[in-house]
Order: C-alpha cells, then structure tokens, then sequence
C-alpha cells in the first residue's frame, strides 16, 4: 500500500508548466492552482467559451472536470468563472436571488479560497455575477459577466430524451415540436404551463434554455449588455448569448409570453416590479411575499427613510 | 416586521464540525486507521478505486475514512482529486494474459491448460454470520457463542492459520478467449491504431465507439451494471452468456516515454477480468461464432467485472446488426446513467433550494386554476 | 407538355441477394395519380422509400422540380434542405397511422405541427385551420383536443391525412393507405382520398394491393415484380388490356377473387 501524501508533491504542479501554484501564503488554498483548474483546462474552456459566443444559444460539448462540489450544484457553472476568472475581479454568488442562501455561500467561499479573489453582495460592484435560478433586478451593463449554473442545457430534453436526435433537431432548426408542445399547453389550460425554464429562441436560430430562472427573467436576457455565459458541468456542455442579441421567449401571436409574478409588493422594500418570494407566516393561510434578489431589496431599504420601512 | 433568514455561513460551519464528531464516533474507542481499512476493508477499496477511476489504495482507504464508508461519496472524493493531478501519458495496453493469477475460473471448460484457481473467494462459504469475528472484545454480542469456523479461535488479534500452499505452476495459464480463437470460433477482437479517447477529457458523444463505452462502464457504478446485466438475463435483452473466464491477480504497467522509445515497467496493480462467450447468430457476412463481452476493473471485483461484460456484450447490439429494443441495449441509456457521481449530485442537487421555481409554479397553478374555475362557473 | 414534377432513372437496390429495385424509372406530373401495384415483396414499398428521399439507392437518380423551377437531385440535397421539402411540398402517408402520428399529441396539435414547423405563430389561425381539416376528413371536430389513440383505425388514418394535407403539399407519397382497415371503412377512404385529390390538384404516388383502389383513384399505373417495373400504362389500359403474362395473372387473380 502507498503512503498517504500530506500534500500535493510540488513537482505535479511544476510539470503542468506556467501554473500559478499557491504555496497557501497569499491566503489561497495551498497546491492548487489560481482558480483551482489547472492552466492547460482553463484554455480549453475559454476556447469552448469564444466559440460558445460565435455561435449564441448553440450547446458546444466540453470535458468538463469534477469538481470538489457535486455534479448538479454548479459545477458547469464554477468552471465557467474558474476559466474567466482573475485576480482583477469582483465576485458576487447569489442563488434563488439571494447572496446568503447556503449554496451561494459555499461557491462563493470555494473562489475566495482558490483564487483568493474579491467578492461582493452588490449587483453593481461585480465584475462576475455567478447565479443559480436568477438574474439581477438591477439591469446588468456592459463589461459585465454573467454565469449561470444550467441543470439541464437541453431545451428539447422532456420532448425527446435523445441527446443524438436533439442535436439534429438542433442542427436542422427542426422545432415544431416545441411549438406543439406550447399549442397542447394552451388547448388543455388556456396558457402555456411553463413557469420556469422558459425556452427561448437566440438570434432568431437555437434554441435554448434560459436554466431554472422564472419566466419573470426572461425578458432581461433580451439585448442584455453583459455578457451571458451558462455552464452545464454534469451534462458536459457550455453555451453563451453575446451581448446586445436578441433574445425571444416562444409563443403566439395570440397569446404572447407572459411572464409569471405573484400580484403583491414586498413586505420589506415596497417593490410592485421585483420578482418576490412567498413566505408562510403561520399554518392558517398567513404569508408575505418579499424581494428574491436581497442586494436590489436592501439597497431599497436603506433609500428609504426609516419610517417608511416599517 | 418579517427578518428575512440569515446566516447560511455560519450554519455551514457548524454543520462541518458536527459531521466532523460524527465521522469519529465515540473517541473512547480507538480511531480506525487507513492502514487497517485498506487491510480489512480491502474489497470496499476495490470498489473505491475503480468507482473513483485511481488506482492508489491508500487515497481510497482515505476517502472512505473521510466519507464514514459512503462508498460513492468516498469515490467522488477521489474523483475530484484524480482531476486535478497531472497527466504525464498513457500506459501501454495491459497484458492480463501474462497476470500473475491468483484467481482464475472458467465455467466453459472443466480443466484447460493452467487449470481452475479458486483462490480467495466468497463463493462456496455458507453465508452464516462467524460470531467468532465479533469477539474481539468484551461486550459484543454473544462472546460465548462458539465458532462457526471450525478451527478458528477468537482470540483479539489472532490471525487465522495460514491457508494451506500449492508450489507454483510454471503453466502459462492462456485465455479460454484465445483457445476458441484457434479454432476461429471466436470473434476475432482487431486491435485499433488509433488512441482510444480519453473520458475524463472529452465528453461522451454518440455514437460511442467500443474504448468509450468499456472506459464508462470501468467507472460506472457497480449496482447500476449488476441491475442493468441482469436484465439482460431477465429477457431485457437477447443474451445468451456463458463465464469463459474470470481471473484475477497483479498484471505489470508498462509505460513507453517517447524519449526512450522501448517500453519500461512502472509497477503492479491488481485487477479482476471476466471475459464472457456469447453466442452469436451471424449475419449475412458472417457465421455464426461467439462474442465477447468485456469486464475489467481495479482490484478484485468480480461482481461488477461481469455485470461490465454483460453489459458491453449488450450494447454490441448495433454493431453486431441485433435488434435493440432493451434498456441494457441502449448506449444513451446506459452511458448517461452509470456514472454515480454524475447521478448523485443530480440526484441529491433537488434538496438544494428552489424556492424561484417553485414560486413560478405556484402562481402558475393558481393562475390555470383560476381559469379553470371561471370557466366551469359560466 | 410541363415537364415532370418527380422523375427517376435506373433505381436500383438489393438487400443481400435479393434485388429490391432492379434499375426502375419512373415520371409523375403535376395533378397525376400513379399506383404502383404488386405482390407482397415486390419492391413498392422501397421504391417510394427511395423516391422521397428517406432511403438512398445504389444506383439511379430521382430529380423533383420545385415550384421556384428549381431541380433538385433529391439523394444530393443536404439533409435540411431535403427536410425542408418533407415537411413543405410533400408529403407521406404511411400504411399505419401509428407511425404517422404523434400518438401522445392531440389530434390539433398533429394537425397544426406541420404548420408550426413551416413559421405558422398564430394559435388561432393553427387551431382554425385544424377544425377545418377535421371537418374536412370527417372527424367531428369536438374531437380536436382528443389523443389519437382514443381514436378508431380508420379515424386515425383520417387524422393522418389531415396532417398532411393542411400545409397543401404538391406530392404526397402514400403507402397502403387502406391497408389493415375493414372493407366498408376502406370504401369510404378511397371516397375522401379521391376528393381531396381533385379538390387540391395533388400529385400522388399511391401504393396499393387493391387493384379496386387503383382503378378508383389512378390515372395510370406501374405494375411491379421482383423489384422490376414489369408494364406501365393507363389504369383502364392495363387493367382491361394487360400486356405482361404477370399483370394478367393479377388482374385475372383479383376478377376471379
Ligand atoms: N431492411 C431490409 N432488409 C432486408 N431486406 C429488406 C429490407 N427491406 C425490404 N427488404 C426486402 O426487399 C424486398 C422488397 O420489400 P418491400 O417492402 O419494398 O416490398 P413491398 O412490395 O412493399 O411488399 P408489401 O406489399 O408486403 O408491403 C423484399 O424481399 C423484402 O424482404
Ligand atoms: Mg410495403
Ligand atoms: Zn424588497
């Protein structure tokens, strides 16, 4: 039986060659490199990346590596940021809107220890914006990067489990069938049925899926200036939509996209326009709804003069 | 006024140093150490190794340590951490003909040249649980209880006698494979030139080629094979298979560093090979003869080795012009789905919050039911 | 004379040693219906695999002049473009509806995914043209959000035809259209096939068992055997005045039947 190493040999790290192995002293995780993926996998997704941005919306397959966090809780989207990531930069995790949720924590701790990189609370401040379930109220600009975790990247995946085919389908820009799908929703419930994951069309050719963000959001990736990026670590596939490019939510002339939002202001800033969470209270019906995205409802908070908030 | 909830840092940490208690256990007893797991859990390191896809039995006993013996958590553990190591090359393919065997039997032939090696094998105990294994110390149950192991005594520490030695065969010990092959009874298996594709670097894509699929079903996991191989028993599935052999023992790795351009051994790893026979039908081009399906996996894992050869068997569908109508036969189904890593983070990623999505559906359903009512009250 | 809408040349291919096609030619013009009529295992139904593009030849070449005046090699067209027409100017009607129809869509959602797949963005336009459609192949339309597998054999080849008639192909490929149905519901089909075909001055290639059926639609027919286009004519031509040994034994086969 080998011995068990205390730590990473040094010479593992000198072999990969050009690495920014931390020996630990800059507060950084020791033996691993700047942003934890070696050098050689970061340019393999920054080449998916450009590529990823010269064709909007289209799925480009990548070797995508395991992390130290599971497949399913943002590993397509850590390496992602991991690939784009400098030191330069100010990161900000939010999940279901929110920087204080456990998983947003935990991610947003992982880059502080591997990239040893500046984080912050406030949409503004950012540089990357790495989010699962969410875009900012606050509209993104330019020179802005926005990340999002992506479960499932396929958009035709619960019509046709196939990944072959659906490429095809991509690739012959054969979606009638979403369309169908859409036409059985509105025949049966008078609407279409989809609240979350709402599948969009980019630049007018693929399809895509926008990730679990609520149809509420849909409408900010249209034209959006920053730069939009979605990782899919355990599906092994990245897709990006340029800034300033078109963006459309499916649906009929008839009966266009609308977008889903309880009727209510939050119980904390007052909001009418924020997407906002339902809270229960008590167990006979009792609930408030509140801001999901706590940087836009603090920021609010803290505009208003005092009385007004409670 | 309503406090929305706060401190997920802090909860994160306390959740740590909690799991970090339960992991020890009572600290009255004596901490396990990852010389006496990788001695005697040495199967549970197998199955780490193979699962995780590294080959090092001290990192697995360690991620089992750390993951309290949740195996899959443990070969994600190693999983990670093979990711990050650097790749210096590729070995030369195995020589498993040339293993040094500590098991080897074949359910074809009732003696061949090397003959039948039972080995160290759980086949033909009788599954009594031995209380004698349990007394190594006050307290557990029924000290009193004798043996079921005639000769063993139970005595902490006691090692069991020595199992009894044959001289060594200076046999070669072929593959039952290559003796159906003489006789062009075998399909022969070519060798391809090009380098097999490296999983753990690119993604899968279909159609997987045969390296493709043999690499995921290396890694994938051993309940999901053994469930999928035996559906294929089951009539899920057209098999027909018989155990041509399995064998087990240390075979040599061998790299070939382009600098010095004559290959050079590396060092030993143990793996378990099961070579199925399949009887094949022929088709328009060819006679009918048997197939092969192919098992191969670290350290001793029979079970797993020969789900893995019925399941490659059976996904040799397509190519072998069968018809392909059962899940086992299926190469999206089979390869998206081995991999217990991928599946438990997807898996366990819905306890992750979805309160967004959620309030989507919610106002979604109450909108639809809204409508639905309005409509059924006009 | 216009010149052919489909036209193919010294098709060719077998199946091990069996010559599924044995260099067969073929020409449909536009508004023209052609049977293709034989035994059981002469070829018909790869000859129409092959002319609509969904199974390539050995050998030969089948050319289709778009609407545009365009001629296209139909086995050299990328396979989007070759796509595009299946899902535009033709059409296939296969002998059974199940592999025709989505069978967990409703009848409307197989009516208008034709339409949706060719641009069409207005639910109500699809949902109109879909009722319209019904009525038109004799489905009451209060069926249109019913699922096909509720529905009866010959209904379902009903539905099958309405989804591919509703985008107004120019040439539909149908394959035993009435095969598997009972001998009045088949009656009945042939009577709505005819009068949609005039109504809509379609090109059809019709494969059939039922030399009936020929005479009832077809303005002319090729008579198969062994992958071999043994006598090609007029329909009452070859029916009443058979010139091959092979067509008189299947013309005298179905009158003594
Ligand atoms: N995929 C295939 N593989 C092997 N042989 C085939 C295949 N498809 C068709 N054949 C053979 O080609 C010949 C022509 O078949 P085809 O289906 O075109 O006949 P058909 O005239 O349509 O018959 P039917 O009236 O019974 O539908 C037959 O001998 C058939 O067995
Ligand atoms: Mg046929
Ligand atoms: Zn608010």
């Amino acid at each position: 039986m080998s011995a068990v190493p205390a730590a990473r040999p040094a010479e593992d790290a000198a072999a990969e060659g050009g690495e920014d192995r931390s020996d630990g002293s800059a507060g950084r995780l020791a033996g691993y490199n700047l942003g934890y993926l070696d050098e050689n996998t970061k340019r393999m997704i920054r080449r998916t990346l450009l590529k990823a941005v010269a064709i909007p919306g289209h799925q480009v397959p990548f070797g995508s590596r395991e992390m130290p966090l599971p497949y399913g809780w943002g590993t397509g989207g850590i390496q992602v940021t991991a690939a784009v990531i400098g030191p330069e930069d100010r990161l900000k995790v939010i999940d279901q809107g929110a920087d204080d949720t456990t998983n947003a924590v935990s991610i947003r701790r992982f880059f502080a220890r591997v990239a040893g990189v500046a984080t912050t609370e406030r949409t503004r401040e950012a540089s990357i914006i790495q989010t699962r379930h969410r875009i900012p109220e606050t509209p993104l600009r330019e020179g802005q990067i926005i990340v999002y975790q992506v479960p499932m990247p396929e958009p035709l995946f619960r019509l046709e489990p196939r990944v072959a085919e659906t490429r095809r389908m991509h690739a012959l820009a054969d979606y009638g069938l979403m369309h169908v799908k859409l036409y059985e929703d509105i025949a049966r419930h008078g609407q279409v049925a989809i609240s979350y994951n709402y599948p969009v069309m980019v630049n007018g050719r693929y399809l895509m899926a926008p990730s679990p963000i609520p149809s509420f959001d849909n409408p900010k990736m249209d034209r959006m200036p920053a730069l939009q990026l979605f990782g899919a670590g355990r599906e092994k596939r990245i897709y990006a939509v340029p800034p300033y490019t078109a963006v459309k939510s499916l649906d009929f002339e008839d009966h266009p996209f609308q977008p889903v939002r309880a009727p209510a202001a939050c119980a904390l800033c007052g909001s009418q326009e924020s997407y906002l969470d339902e809270v229960v209270t008590d167990d006979r019906g009792g609930r408030i709804f509140v801001c999901s995205d706590t940087d836009y409802c603090h920021t609010r908070q803290a505009a208003q003069p005092r009385e007004a908030a409670e | 006024m309503y406090v929305a909830v706060k401190g997920g840092e802090r909860a994160i940490e306390a959740a740590h140093a909690w799991l970090a208690e339960e992991r020890r256990g009572d600290p009255a007893l004596p901490e396990l150490s990852v010389e006496q797991i990788g001695q005697q859990l040495g199967l549970a390191v197998d199955r780490v190794m193979a699962e995780g896809a590294c080959f090092d039995r001290g990192l697995a006993a360690l991620a089992i340590k750390q993951a309290r013996g949740d195996l899959i958590e443990a070969a994600f553990l190693l999983r990670a951490y093979r990711t990050t190591l650097p790749r210096f090359g590729a070995s030369l393919p195995l020589d498993t003909g040339a293993m040094r065997i500590r098991r080897r039997v074949s359910a074809t032939y009732k003696d061949l040249p090397g003959g039948q090696v039972l080995g160290p094998t759980f086949d033909y105990t009788h599954r009594l649980l031995d209380f004698a294994l349990a007394c190594d110390r006050p307290g557990s149950p029924d000290p009193g209880r004798e043996s079921q192991a005639p000769g063993l005594t139970a005595a902490e520490g006691n090692a069991p006698p020595s199992a009894p030695e044959a001289p060594a065969k200076a046999a070669a010990m072929p593959r039952v494979t290559s003796i159906l092959a003489q006789e062009g009874l075998m399909q022969p298996e070519t060798p391809g030139e090009a380098e097999p594709p490296d999983l753990t670097r690119e993604p899968l894509s279909f159609p997987a080629d045969r390296p493709v699929r043999l690499q995921a079903l290396a890694r994938g996991d051993e309940g999901f094979l053994l469930g999928l191989g035996y559906s294929t028993q089951r009539g899920y599935g057209n098999a027909h298979p018989f155990v041509g052999e399995i064998r087990m023992g240390e075979v040599a790795v061998e790299i070939e560093p382009p600098e010095l351009g004559f290959p050079i051994e590396i060092g030993e790893i143990t793996v378990t090979e099961c070579q199925m026979v399949n009887q094949f039908a022929g088709s328009k081009t060819e006679p009918a003869q048997f197939t092969r399906g192919y098992g191969l996996t670290f350290g001793h894992g029979e079970r797993k080795a020969m789900a893995m050869a019925l399941v490659d068997r059976s996904l040799r569908a397509a190519e072998l012009g069968e018809e392909a109508t059962a899940p086992a036969q299926s190469e999206e189904f089979v390869l998206y789905h081995c991999d217990n890593v991928e599946a438990t983070g997807f898996v366990e990623h819905l306890k992750l919050p979805h309160y967004v999505d959620f309030q989507s559906e919610l106002e979604k359903i109450r909108q639809m039911r809204a409508t639905a009512l309005r409509e059924a009250a006009e | 004379m216009s010149p052919p809408l489909l036209e193919a040349r010294g098709l060719s291919l077998r199946y091990g040693a069996v010559p599924a096609l044995d260099d067969v030619a073929l020409s449909i013009w536009p508004g023209e219906v052609v049977a293709i009529v034989g035994e059981s295992g002469s070829g018909k139904t790869t000859l129409l695999r092959v002319l609509s593009g969904l199974l390539r030849p050995e050998a030969g070449t089948v050319l289709y002049r778009a609407p545009a005046g365009a001629t296209h090699a139909v086995h050299d067209m990328g396979e989007a473009a070759l796509r595009r027409l299946q899902r535009t100017d033709w059409g296939f009607v296969h002998q059974n509806p199940r592999d025709g129809l989505r069978l967990g869509i409703s009848a409307g959602g197989n009516i208008g995914e034709r339409l949706m797949a060719t641009g069409a963005r207005h639910y109500g336009t699809i949902r109109g043209a879909a009722t319209e459609w019904l009525k038109r192949v004799e489905i009451d339309p209060a069926r249109i959000d019913g699922l096909p597998r509720t529905f009866s054999g010959g209904m379902q080849q009903r539905l099958q035809i309405a989804r591919t008639l509703v985008t107004h192909p120019r040439l539909v490929f149908m394959d035993e259209p009435t095969g598997g149905l009972d001998v009045s519901v088949q009656a009945r089909l042939l009577d709505l096939i005819r009068a949609l075909v005039a109504d809509l001055g379609l090109s059809v290639l019709l494969v059939t068992h039922d030399i009936a059926a020929a005479r009832l639609l077809a303005h002319r027919m090729l008579v198969m055997r062994q992958g071999r286009v043994v006598e090609e004519g007029l329909t009452d031509r070859v029916l009443d005045d058979p010139q091959h040994e092979y067509t008189q034994l299947l013309v005298a086969s179905v009158l003594a039947a």
